[in-house]
């Protein structure tokens, strides 16, 4: 079981994760608005996570973190 | 569970004042990464430039020194000739580095200053408004080009890792680029081997990273990340320049 956390208020909405994400596991949020006024990176698919922390390498706001 | 991926303690908690997709944050990250991982955080200062990466005093839990635009390279030598024992970082942009600080990064690889220095290589000036930086390409518009950099008018960018590394004093000079995740293990790879080079005494070492900058550049973080493969990397090719 791996969980990733996207730390929504320090997300600037870039999609850099998105894009790197192999497995598609997140996605930009559509209607939440974080405390910045973006809309942040958001889990949509759990299960599908491989922990290749990808998405958090790449990630410009050190804003996810990955547990396994 | 354990938590396989965290920000490092060598960040403060200050969130970065980036704009969404900027590449300075990915590489703030990996510096501070290497430091922790090399075990030399007591030890280590860190020089913050003129330039979007002003504030990176702020982002470090390092002793960090403020330089006049470009100086950084001077300031490092003064700090590693007081502390040799030391080892210094200084953090640096196109505009800093490759236009109002060439005499400076030359001097400091032409004394073999045991400095590592990290170079952002975004082919714009970002904090001023995106104007023409010396390393803008051809064609490349910007606030000061708005026709695309001219060859004929501004002649053609600087490669500053190729100059470097044709110089003594330089122990270590690789360039390497953000726009995929497999390139960004590589950067971190080359930043780590770019502080052994300075633990090691060999000499001037420096990581030149070809990074994104979309608010400028008028792109997506990824259209930039793709921008970077398509365009940069043809002009300013990847890998190590010099390893003595």
């Amino acid at each position: 079981m791996v969980k990733v956390i996207v730390l929504a208020d320090q997300c600037k909405g870039c999609g850099l994760c998105v894009r790197a994400c192999p497995k598609s596991v997140l996605a930009i949020s559509k209607s939440h608005l974080n405390v910045k006024g973006y809309y942040p990176a958001e889990v949509v698919d759990q299960e599908a996570c491989v922990a290749c922390t990808a998405c958090a390498r790449t990630c410009p706001d050190v804003a996810i973190e990955i547990e396994k | 569970m354990a938590t396989i991926f965290k920000r490092t303690s060598v960040l403060t908690d200050v969130p970065f004042h980036y704009c969404p997709g900027c590449g300075h944050g990915i590489v703030h990250r990996m510096v501070a990464e290497v430091i922790e991982e090399l075990g030399i955080r007591n030890k280590t200062a860190g020089v913050a430039p003129v330039g979007c990466a002003v504030f990176a005093y702020n982002y470090f839990d390092v002793d960090m020194y403020e330089a006049a635009h470009g100086r950084a390279p001077a300031v490092a030598t003064g700090y590693k000739r007081v502390h040799p024992e030391n080892i210094v970082f200084t953090y640096q942009g196109d505009g800093d580095l490759a236009s109002i600080g060439t005499a400076e990064i030359v001097q400091a690889a032409h004394r073999g200053e045991k400095i590592t220095t990290i170079f952002i290589n975004n082919a714009i000036y970002g904090m001023t408004g995106g104007q023409m930086a010396p390393t803008t390409l051809v064609g490349q518009k910007t606030t000061t080009s708005p026709l695309g950099r001219s060859k004929e008018h501004c002649g053609e960018p600087i490669r500053m890792a190729e100059m470097l590394a044709t110089i003594n004093g330089a122990a270590y000079i690789e360039r390497t680029a953000l726009n995929s995740t497999a390139n960004i293990i590589r950067t971190k790879a080359a930043i780590k081997k770019a502080f052994e080079t300075q633990i090691a005494g060999k000499g001037f070492s420096m990581v030149e990273v070809l990074s994104p900058c979309p608010t400028n550049w008028g792109k997506s973080p990824a259209e930039s990340m793709d921008w970077i493969a398509e365009n940069m990397i043809p002009y300013y090719p990847l890998g190590v320049m010099k390893e003595a």
